[in-house]
């Protein structure tokens, strides 16, 4: 048994296609190899990446792929894609309002139109466009302010009025009585949707192809310094020596910032999501309401897919209040009282790390070969692939990559900030 | 969702209060005199706890009064309510 796993574990993995599919169809299934190893961890890696959620497995991916560091592995505390890559309510667009965060999440979208091609995975992306409704004067005025930015990014945006909102999305309840109505709207038709898992599960299986080790179940429990710089990480399974970290931790990068005495400008807070019963396909596209504060798309298995807001204290807790999710519910049934009679089936909760000026951390520290990727706050999902590309680059050249350049710490001090709280398509 | 014990109040739904962040972050005392560094030690790094915070919340749907609690943010467990201006307590 043990020789044969050898075996597998050195030759490349098979390619997924119709024809494998249709010969383990004869075998019910039972043999396919396993996407990814379940090593121990190595005595010393050239980089250890901390937190296996998507980004932190695309960045192993690409650290592999483009910058050829192949002794290298990912740690998770958990399993991977367990932690907000599987939480989020998948929803992928670039449509933002500052040059910087235009060029950052249209880098990620880029990639995500070849990614399943790419890794061989089917990661279900879907272009069924996102729009952003409008609800009342200054939300248009932001909306149009919003579509010409877009446009002048060269990122695809078009600005609906209240009749065209309606034959986008036929169910919307255009009328102009209800409580916040509908002005008006914007689409970006290249956004859309992505199944999470596979998202996870794709880079792991990348990654470990070319020899990435994937840790699960094995938390950071320290972070060694030798002076100013990075000498390794103290963890569950042990002690790991690298000279590079990176940290993609989430909702708890300030946890693991605390370990090596450093502090970041974070706030740790529960999102809530929830999912409605299966029915019948009704809502082809996402629309997300900021002044309203709903969103929602259907996933191919038919569920309902809604998003709500943060809750406003700090908490690791992965539980939020209800009276968010009450708050959400009364603005989807306003837009949408053909859903007044569907059922809920799951609520939960992720924990989402928020700066202060709404854009994500891409960065070294003053701790040499201590890498952060974190504050992607509410909005992460989208920047997966994007992300892991340019926190590999940075983790690399120990230099960020000019897409990224304006995602550093240090804007917090020179004042620089990337305001994209205005730009959020929801209000979080 | 959790209780939180007014010092005023007494017991109310955590929905009737609104929480203000970190507490005991103390305003410098002399702004003109700090550095970009200070500066944005005091705005914007935060401590952002796993476990006992001392935080400000509140009471916006109530007495309109603030207070300080001290909170187990890895389950939301509140472990002492205390007034604005004391001492926060050991625990």
């Amino acid at each position: 048994m043990n020789i044969y796993k050898v075996i597998i574990q050195n030759s490349m993995k098979k390619k997924y296609s119709i024809f494998s599919l249709i010969k383990n169809a004869f075998s019910y299934h039972e043999n396919w190899e396993k996407a990814w190893k379940d090593p121990e961890p190595k005595k010393e890696y050239d980089a250890v990446i901390v937190g296996g959620g998507g980004h932190g497995l695309a960045t192993a991916y690409y650290l592999a792929k483009k910058h050829n560091m192949k002794n290298i592995a990912v740690v998770e505390k958990g399993w991977i894609g367990g932690g907000n890559t599987g939480r989020n309510t998948t929803i992928i667009r670039s449509n933002y309002l500052w040059d910087a965060s235009a060029g950052l999440y249209d880098h990620a979208l880029k990639i995500w139109e070849g990614l399943s091609q790419e890794l061989n995975y089917n990661v279900m992306f879907s272009q069924r466009g996102v729009m952003n409704l409008a609800h009342n004067l200054q939300d248009v005025r932001d909306l149009k302010r919003r579509t010409h930015a877009n446009r002048l990014n060269g990122i695809d945006a078009i600005y609906l009025n209240t009749e065209e909102v309606k034959k986008f999305c036929p169910i919307i309840n255009t009328s102009p009585n209800i409580r916040y109505p509908v002005l008006g709207g914007t689409l970006q038709k290249r956004a859309g949707t992505a199944r999470h898992d596979a998202v996870a599960w794709g880079y792991a299986r990348g990654a470990d192809e070319m020899g990435v080790d994937i840790i699960q179940n094995c938390e950071v429990k320290g972070i060694k310094r030798n002076g100013d710089s990075v000498a390794g990480i103290e963890t569950t399974k042990g002690f790991i020596k690298t000279k590079k970290v990176g940290v993609v931790a989430a909702g708890h990068s300030s946890v693991i910032a605390n370990m090596a005495g450093l502090r970041l400008p974070l706030e740790s807070k529960p999102l809530q999501a929830l999912v409605s019963e299966p029915v019948k396909p009704i809502i082809d596209t996402v629309v997300m309401s900021n002044a309203v504060h709903a969103y929602v798309s259907q996933s191919d298995k038919g569920e309902l897919v809604i998003g709500a807001g943060t809750d406003d204290y700090v908490s690791y807790s992965q539980k939020g209040s209800h009276d968010i999710v009450e708050g959400t519910l009364n603005a989807i049934l306003e837009l949408y009282p053909i859903f007044s009679r569907m059922r809920m089936l799951r609520q939960w909760g992720g924990i989402v790390d928020i700066c202060p000026d709404a854009s994500p951390i891409i960065s070294k520290t003053t701790i040499s070969g201590l890498y952060f990727n974190c504050g992607w706050g509410t909005g992460g999902f989208k920047a997966t692939p994007g992300s892991g590309d340019l926190f590999a680059h940075t983790i690399a050249n120990d230099e960020p990559h000019k897409i990224n350049a304006a995602f550093n710490l240090n804007r917090f001090v020179s004042g620089e900030l990337v305001d994209e709280h205005g730009a959020a398509a929801v209000a979080h | 969702m959790f209780l939180i014990d007014c010092p005023y109040c007494g017991e109310r739904e955590q929905s009737e209060f609104k929480a203000g962040g970190e507490a005991h972050i103390v305003r410098p005392k002399q702004p003109t005199e700090l550095s970009d560094d200070e500066w944005a030690e005091y705005l914007f790094m935060r401590k952002n706890i796993k476990g006992i915070q001392f935080e400000r919340w509140i009471h916006i749907h109530g007495c309109r009064k603030w207070f300080n609690v001290a909170r187990d943010t890895s389950n939301d467990v509140i472990k002492v309510v205390y007034k604005m201006g004391e001492k926060p307590p050991t625990i």
